[in-house]
C-alpha cells in the first residue's frame, strides 16, 4: 500500500470513534501492542530528546525501502509512533520524502504534533525524513 | 476569609472552558493569571500617559516618568528596599540573575567558588556556569536529601574563603520546597561571599524583606505575580551595584559620552539602557498593589488549605508519590504515578481541562536526583478552589484508569 493509502486506512479507522476518550483509549492500545525496537538500537545515537518524552528511532533499508522501528517512554508517545511507523515503514526513500502528516490533524491528535508538546514526535519526524534523504542520496 | 468567588471573578480568563470544560488553572508557577485591574491599567497606559521616559521636558513624558518611578517605589516598599535606586526594573528573574552574573565576571578569579544549590532552576544555574567558565572559578553544589530539602551541613562543609558567591532560590520551582535562605544568607556572609537570591516562586507567595534576609541581590519576575510579562525587578544593595558594571551600554545609563570616554549614569539607570517596558514596569506596581489589597497573609491562608487538601487527597490514589516532602513549603505539588509518565497522565488530564506542568521543569538536576523523566507539577495560586483540586484528582485517577 502507498502511504497516502495507509493513512486513509487509518482516517478511516480513527472515525469510527466519537470522542477524544475513546482515540485515546486506541491511542495508548497501540503504544501497547508496537513491537519495541531491539535494545542494541536504544542507543544515545538514536535517542530524540524531548523536554516531555524520549523517542528512539532506528532506520534501515531492506532491499529499495527503509524499516523504522522506535519506542519512547511515555505511552501516548508511543501509540503516535505506532501510527507514524505504520505510514513510514516499509516505504521507499522517494515516497517518504514526498509524504506528509496532515492527515494526523484529522484523526483529532493535532496537538500532540504541535512543537510546543517537545515530546520528541516533530524531531521523530524530521528524523524519518532524514533517514529517507539519505537513503535516497546513496541510492543515486 | 478571602470571598473567592469574588476574588475569581476579577480574573476573566478563569471562567472559559478548555476542551469543553471549566478551566481548572493549576499552572501558576509557570505564569499567573491577570485580574482585570492589571489588563485595564495596561490599556490606560497607551491611551493616556504613553511617552518616553525620563527624556523629554513634555507633560507626557514627565506623566509617564512620574508613573514608572512610583511604580519603583511601590516595589521598594514592598520589599522593604532601602532606597529606590536599589530596585532595577528588568526584563524577569532570569535578566536580573544574568545581570549579576556579567558584573561578577571583572570580579572573580580563577580558583574562586560560586556555591549553587540542587533545587535550581536552569536560569539560576547556567548563568553562572557560563561565568565561571569564563573566569575560572569553580561551581559548587549544595546537595539536597530524599525530601527535598537541602542539607545545611553540606552547605556550611561547603563554604570556605573561597566562595565569593552564593546563589539559591527563595522557593523551588520544581517541589515548592521554602528554602532557610534567612540562615543560608547568614552563614555565606560569615565568610564574606556575596547571595542572590532568586524570589521568581516566592513572590506571588510571600512578601520578602530584603532588609531582614541581608541578602545582597533579590530577583523575581511580574509575571509571575499578577503582573504583565516581561517584567521583573533585581533588587541589589546600593554597594554592590555601584561595584558591578553596567550590563548593556545605550541610551539612558550614561552620564556623559564623548568617543574618548564614556561616563555613566548613578544608579539605578547605569543598569537600566535603552527605553525599557515602560507600560509593564508601571503596571507591575498596580500588581503588587492588588497583591497587597488581597493581603499576602490572606493569601497564605488560602492556599495553605488548598496545599493541605491536594496532598491529601492526592496521596489516597494508590502507587501516588509526592516528590518534595519537606515541611516547609509553598502551595506546589509535584507527583507521579508509579509505572506511568507524566507526559501521559498531563495529556489526558488536559483533556479534562486542567492546566498542569509537566516535564522536568527547567530543574533537569532535580528529575536526575530522584531518577524520574520528569513530573506533574499542580501550582496552586490564592483564586484556586478546593473544588478544582476535587476535578484534579478525579482527572488524575481518570487517566490513571485509561493507562494501566
Amino acid at each position: 500500500m502507498t502511504i497516502k493509502e495507509i493513512q486513509n486506512e487509518i482516517i478511516d479507522e480513527f472515525s469510527m470513534f466519537d470522542d477524544w476518550m475513546q482515540r485515546y483509549e486506541y491511542i495508548i492500545e497501540l503504544g501497547k501492542s508496537m513491537p519495541l525496537i531491539k535494545e542494541e538500537y536504544k542507543t544515545d545515537n538514536n535517542l530524540i530528546k524531548g523536554c516531555q518524552s524520549k523517542v528512539w528511532l532506528q532506520g534501515e533499508q531492506t532491499d529499495d525501502k527503509i524499516v523504522f522501528t522506535a519506542d519512547s517512554d511515555a505511552i501516548l508517545t508511543k501509540g503516535i509512533i505506532a501510527i507514524l511507523i505504520r505510514t513510514f515503514s516499509n516505504q521507499k526513500a522517494k515516497d517518504i520524502l514526498e509524504a506528509d502528516t496532515a492527515f494526523i490533524d484529522e484523526i483529532g491528535l493535532k496537538e500532540h504534533l504541535s512543537a510546543t508538546r517537545a515530546n520528541g514526535l516533530v524531531s521523530m519526524i524530521k528524523n524519518i525524513k532524514m533517514y529517507a534523504l539519505a537513503f535516497n542520496a546513496k541510492n543515486n | 476569609m478571602l470571598d473567592i468567588q469574588k476574588i475569581r471573578a476579577e480574573f476573566p480568563i478563569l471562567s472559559q472552558t478548555v476542551n469543553g470544560k471549566p478551566l481548572v488553572y493549576f499552572d501558576n508557577g509557570a505564569t499567573s493569571q491577570k485580574p482585570q485591574i492589571v489588563i485595564d491599567a495596561i490599556a490606560k497606559y497607551y491611551q493616556e500617559i504613553n511617552a518616553n521616559i525620563h527624556r523629554g521636558v513634555h507633560t507626557l513624558s514627565q506623566l509617564a516618568t512620574d508613573a514608572y518611578e512610583i511604580s519603583r517605589s511601590k516595589v521598594q516598599h514592598h520589599i522593604n528596599a532601602k532606597f529606590a535606586h536599589e530596585v532595577l526594573f528588568t526584563s524577569g528573574t532570569t535578566h536580573g540573575i544574568n545581570l549579576v552574573t556579567n558584573g561578577f565576571a571583572s570580579i572573580l578569579k580563577p580558583g574562586d567558588e560560586v556555591i549553587v544549590s540542587s533545587l535550581e532552576h536552569h536560569s539560576n544555574i547556567v548563568p553562572w556556569q557560563m561565568l565561571c567558565e569564563k573566569t575560572g572559578a569553580v561551581l559548587r553544589v549544595i546537595p539536597m536529601n530524599e525530601d527535598g530539602e537541602l542539607i545545611m551541613e553540606a552547605y556550611e562543609a561547603l563554604l570556605s574563603e573561597k566562595t565569593k558567591v552564593v546563589t539559591v532560590n527563595h522557593i523551588s520551582n520544581a517541589l515548592g520546597i521554602i528554602n532557610p535562605v534567612k540562615y543560608m544568607i547568614e552563614k555565606a556572609h560569615a565568610v564574606g561571599a556575596a547571595v542572590l537570591i532568586d524570589g521568581a516562586q516566592a513572590v506571588p507567595h510571600l512578601k520578602p524583606d530584603v532588609q531582614d534576609l541581608d541578602c545582597d541581590f533579590y530577583a523575581f519576575s511580574g509575571h509571575k505575580m499578577c503582573g504583565p510579562t516581561g517584567t521583573g525587578i533585581l533588587y541589589g544593595k546600593e554597594a554592590w551595584l555601584n561595584k558591578l558594571p553596567p550590563y548593556q551600554g545605550g541610551g539612558e545609563m550614561i552620564k556623559e559620552v564623548t568617543f574618548e570616554k564614556t561616563t555613566y549614569a548613578d544608579l539605578p539607570h547605569k543598569f537600566e539602557a535603552g527605553t525599557p517596558n515602560i507600560a509593564g514596569g508601571i503596571v507591575l506596581g498596580t500588581a503588587i498593589d492588588y497583591l497587597n489589597s488581597v493581603g499576602f497573609e490572606n493569601i497564605q491562608k488560602q492556599e495553605e488549605e488548598l496545599l493541605a487538601h491536594a496532598t491529601k487527597s492526592l496521596l489516597e490514589i494508590e502507587g501516588l508519590k509526592i516528590y518534595g516532602t519537606g515541611k516547609n513549603k509553598a502551595s506546589v505539588v509535584s507527583f507521579n504515578i508509579d509505572g506511568i509518565h507524566p507526559y501521559d497522565i498531563g495529556s489526558i488530564i488536559d483533556k479534562l481541562g486542567i492546566a498542569v506542568r509537566t516535564g522536568h521543569h527547567c530543574a533537569q538536576p532535580i528529575m536526575n536526583f530522584f531518577c524520574i523523566p520528569g513530573t506533574i507539577r499542580a501550582s496552586f495560586s490564592f483564586y484556586n478552589t478546593k473544588e478544582e483540586i476535587d476535578l484534579m484528582v478525579e482527572a488524575v485517577k481518570k487517566a490513571k484508569t485509561m493507562l494501566s
